[in-house]
C-alpha cells in the first residue's frame, strides 16, 4: 500500500515535490490498540487450554498426594470404592470403553453407509430431505438422548432378551444410543471426505467398466480414506466424553464387568454423579473427579491430534 | 494414483457375469439406504418415544372430587365463586396463610384456580399410560384400573399444557412447571454470549484479518481452537468448578459488593462456563464468515485511502454479519442443550424461584428434564417428556432463524 514513488510526478524542477514524506506511514496507535486487544482475545483460547491443563494437573495433583492413593494402584486396581481407599480406575474405564465399543458399531458402519449413500447413490432430491433429517438428529440434545436410551431402548432390550438377563441401567442400551447420537457426524463428516474426490476420478473407474459400487468402494473410498479414518477417530472421542446417555441410562456405581447387560458407571457418569452430589471439596473423593477428568482430558485430546494428524499426513492432494 | 488395475475380490472378479457384478452392487446399495433409513428411523422412534408420553390416560384420585365443590364444572368459575370454595374448604391456618402471602383479592383468577386444584381438590396420579396404549388399548386398560383402582378415575390427561409452562418448579409432578427452568436457561444463555461473542468475533477477526498464517504462535492458537471444539464438554464443567465456583467464589457468589451469595453455585458461575463452552465454535463460525467476504472489497477500502480497522469496521465486518450472526445462533442452539457442565458447576436440584439476578441459583430446561427422568415414578416421565417437547421446539425455532439467515444471505451474494 505504501510503496512510493521518489520520482517527481512533474518534470519542472521547481515542483518537485517529495511523496515519501507524504505518504509514509503514520504511527497509529488507535489502530495498534485494537490490534492488540483482538490479539488478547485470540490468546484467551491458549488460556483456557492452560486453564484446563493447570487446574486438572493441580487437583490431580492433591488427589496423587494423599497417602491412600498411588498412581500405579490408581491404573490397575480393579476396584473404585472411594469410602474405603480403593482407587482403581479399571472398572470406569472397561464401562467407557464398552459403551464406547457399542457406539461405534452402530455409528461406525452404518454412519460410513450413509455417507456412501448420500454422496454416490442419492438424487439431489433425496439428498435435499435426508441431509437436514440428519442435522436435526445431530442437533439434539444429548440429555435427551438419555431419555430415549432409558423409555425406549432399555425396555425394547429387555422385551428381546429377557427382563432377568438385562438390567434397567446397563451399557449396552447407553452405548446403542449413543451410536445414533454420533452416526450424523460420522456421515457428515465422511460425507465431506467422499465429495472432496474428484469427478475425474469417478468417470475414469465407470470408463474402464467398474459397476457403481465397484467405484464407491475400490476407487473413491480409498481415496477419501483420511479422512473418513479422521472421522471415525472424532467419533471414538466424542463416544469417550459423552456424559448425559450414560449419566442417565448406564447406571451408577463402578462395577468392573463385561456383561453388557449390567449397569456400570463410565469415567464421566462418575464426574456427573460425584460433582452433583455434595462430596466435600479436598475429600479424595471429590478430588478424584479432577483426576478422572485429567484422564479424559488427555485420551480425548490425543484422539482428536491424532485425527488431525492423520488427515494432514494421508491426505491425497488431487490439483 | 496407482495405474495397477483394480483388484480381483469375489465381488468385484471381472470374470464374474456382469449380471451377477451388478447384483452385488444392488445388495451393497441396499445397506447404504439401509444406513440412512436406519438414522431416520432412529430419529422417528425418538420423536415417538417423547410425544406419546406427553398426554394419554392417567388413573387420576382427587382428595376432594370437583363435583362435591361445585355443580358447575371448575374452569368455569369466577373469581369470587373459586375464593369461596377456598374460603369454604381450607383450615382457617391455611387461608390466612395464604392471605398474608398475597392477599385472595390481588391474586388473578388463573392462580386462584391453581390454588384450588393444588389446595382442596389436590389431584393424584397414580398411573399414567402414553397416548399410543390410551388409544389402542382403552378398553383392557378401564378395566385394569377398575380391577385395581377401584376408587379413581380413568381421565384423557394433557401433560404438555400452557400452565406446565408459566408455573413454576413443584414438588408434585401434577403441579409442577417449568418456569424456573425456562427463565434459568434464558439467563444462563444471556451470560453466556454477553461474554464469549466479543471475545469470539474479536478472536476471529483478528485470526482472519491480522495474523500472520505462518509465525509459530498464530499456528498454535489455530491448533488449540480446534482442539478446544473437541474437549468434552464435562471437562468445561469441571474447569467452570475450578475456577469460577472455586478460585474466584468471591466474585461469582456476589459476595465481592455485598451480596449475601453463599457460594459460587450461582447463574453468573454457570454462564460464564457455558461461554467458555461454546468460545471455539464461535471463533470458527465466525472466521468461515469473514472468509467469505471478497478480497476486493477490502482492497477497494484500501484503495480509498482507509486504515485497516476503518476496512474491517465499516466493509469487512457488516459483510459478514449475517454469517457471523447465524455461527451466533448455532451457538446458542449447543448451548441450550448443554447439561453436563452444569450438573458439574452445581444446578440446583430443587429450586421453586426465579432467578432474581446474576447471583441467583439457577436450574436450567436441560437439568429439569435430567431430574424428573431419572425419577422411578412414571407421572416424572411425563413432565421430563413435556419439557424435553418445550427444548426441542425451542431448537427447532432457533436453527430455522439461522437456516432463513444463511438463506437470504446466499442469495445476495
Amino acid at each position: 500500500m505504501t510503496h512510493t514513488s521518489r520520482r517527481p510526478l512533474t518534470s519542472g524542477k521547481a515542483q518537485v515535490v517529495d511523496y515519501t514524506l507524504a505518504l509514509r506511514k503514520k504511527p497509529r496507535i488507535g489502530e495498534r490498540a485494537i490490534q492488540a486487544f483482538l490479539f488478547l482475545c485470540g490468546a484467551v483460547s491458549i488460556l483456557i487450554t492452560v486453564g484446563i491443563a493447570f487446574e486438572l494437573g493441580k487437583e490431580s495433583w492433591l488427589f496423587f498426594r494423599d497417602p491412600q492413593v498411588n498412581l500405579l494402584e490408581f491404573l490397575t486396581s480393579t476396584t473404585w470404592q472411594p469410602a474405603i481407599g480403593n482407587f482403581g480406575v479399571l472398572p470406569l474405564i472397561t464401562a467407557t470403553l464398552m459403551t464406547t465399543f457399542f457406539a461405534m458399531l452402530i455409528a461406525l458402519p452404518l454412519g460410513l453407509g450413509a455417507a456412501i449413500y448420500l454422496s454416490e447413490y442419492a438424487s439431489p432430491r433425496a439428498r435435499a430431505v435426508l441431509k437436514p433429517v440428519l442435522e436435526i438428529l445431530a442437533g439434539i440434545p444429548t440429555v435427551v438422548y438419555g431419555y430415549f436410551a432409558l423409555t425406549f431402548m432399555t425396555p425394547l432390550l429387555r422385551g428381546i432378551f429377557g427382563s432377568e438377563t438385562v438390567q434397567i441401567y446397563n451399557t449396552l442400551s447407553a452405548g446403542l444410543v449413543m451410536g445414533i447420537m454420533i452416526l450424523p457426524m460420522v456421515s457428515s463428516m465422511s460425507e465431506d471426505a467422499l465429495s472432496a474426490v474428484p469427478r475425474s476420478l469417478r468417470e475414469a473407474a465407470y470408463g474402464l467398466g467398474a459397476t457403481r459400487l465397484e467405484t464407491a468402494l475400490k476407487i473413491i473410498t480409498p481415496a477419501a480414506l483420511s479422512g473418513i479414518i479422521a472421522a471415525f477417530i472424532v467419533a471414538v472421542s466424542r463416544a469417550v466424553g459423552e456424559t448425559m446417555i450414560v449419566a442417565v441410562a448406564a447406571g451408577s456405581g463402578p462395577n468392573f464387568t463385561f456383561n453388557p447387560f449390567q449397569s456400570a458407571e463410565t469415567m464421566t457418569g462418575y464426574i456427573a454423579r460425584i460433582s452433583g452430589g455434595d462430596a466435600a471439596y479436598d475429600t479424595p473423593d471429590y478430588n478424584s473427579i479432577f483426576a478422572i477428568g485429567l484422564l479424559l482430558f488427555l485420551i480425548t485430546l490425543g484422539l482428536n491430534i491424532l485425527s488431525r494428524w492423520l488427515v494432514a499426513r494421508y491426505r491425497e492432494v488431487y490439483e | 494414483m496407482s495405474t495397477e488395475p483394480i483388484q480381483n475380490a469375489a465381488w468385484s472378479d471381472p470374470r464374474l457375469s456382469i449380471t451377477r457384478r451388478h447384483r452385488v452392487g444392488r445388495w451393497w446399495q441396499g445397506f447404504f439406504f439401509a444406513s440412512t433409513l436406519f438414522a431416520i428411523l432412529a430419529l422417528a422412534a425418538l420423536l415417538f418415544s417423547v410425544a406419546d408420553k406427553t398426554m394419554g390416560l392417567v388413573v387420576i384420585e382427587n382428595k376432594v372430587a370437583p363435583s362435591a365443590l361445585s355443580s358447575r364444572p371448575l374452569e368455569g368459575l369466577s373469581k369470587e365463586e373459586l375464593i369461596s370454595i377456598l374460603e369454604a374448604n381450607l383450615s382457617r391456618n391455611r387461608y390466612r396463610t395464604i392471605n398474608r402471602e398475597e392477599t385472595v383479592d390481588r391474586r388473578s383468577r388463573d392462580e386462584i384456580y391453581d390454588l384450588v386444584i393444588g389446595e382442596v381438590v389436590r389431584p393424584k396420579v397414580l398411573m399414567s399410560y402414553p397416548l399410543s396404549q390410551s388409544l389402542l388399548r382403552r378398553a383392557e386398560l378401564e378395566a385394569e384400573k377398575a380391577e385395581r383402582w377401584p376408587e379413581a378415575s380413568l381421565e384423557f390427561y394433557t401433560w404438555l399444557k400452557p400452565h406446565f409452562i408459566t408455573s413454576p418448579m413443584s414438588a408434585s409432578p401434577e403441579l409442577a412447571g417449568i418456569r424456573t427452568a425456562l427463565l434459568g436457561s434464558l439467563a444462563l444463555i444471556a451470560i453466556s454470549i454477553l461474554f464469549a461473542f466479543p471475545i469470539g468475533i474479536g478472536a476471529a477477526i483478528y485470526l482472519e484479518e491480522y495474523a500472520d498464517r505462518k509465525s509459530w504462535l498464530n499456528r498454535i492458537v489455530q491448533l488449540n481452537i480446534d482442539n478446544l471444539a473437541g474437549v468434552p464438554s464435562i471437562v468445561y464443567g469441571i474447569l467452570g468448578l475450578a475456577i469460577f465456583v472455586r478460585a474466584l467464589g468471591n466474585l461469582t457468589s456476589g459476595a465481592a459488593i455485598g451480596y449475601a451469595g453463599d457460594n459460587g453455585r450461582t447463574i453468573l458461575s454457570a454462564g460464564l462456563t457455558i461461554g467458555l463452552l461454546v468460545l471455539p465454535l464461535l471463533i470458527i463460525n465466525a472466521r468461515e464468515a469473514i472468509r467469505t467476504v471478497p478480497n476486493s472489497l477490502r482492497q477497494a477500502s484500501y484503495g480509498l485511502g482507509a486504515t485497516q480497522w476503518q476496512t474491517i469496521w465499516y466493509h469487512v465486518l457488516p459483510a459478514a454479519l449475517p454469517g457471523i450472526l447465524t455461527g451466533t445462533i448455532l451457538a446458542v442452539s449447543r448451548a441450550i442443550g448443554e447439561t453436563a457442565p452444569l450438573i458439574v458447576v452445581g444446578a440446583a436440584t430443587y429450586i421453586t424461584s426465579d432467578p432474581t439476578g446474576p447471583f441467583s441459583k439457577f436450574t436450567a430446561l436441560p437439568i429439569q428434564i435430567y431430574n424428573w427422568t431419572t425419577q422411578p415414578q412414571e407421572a416424572y416421565r411425563n413432565i421430563a417428556a413435556a419439557a424435553i417437547i418445550v427444548l426441542l421446539i425451542a431448537l427447532l425455532s432457533l436453527n430455522s432463524i439461522a437456516i432463513l439467515l444463511r438463506n437470504r444471505f446466499s442469495q445476495r451474494a
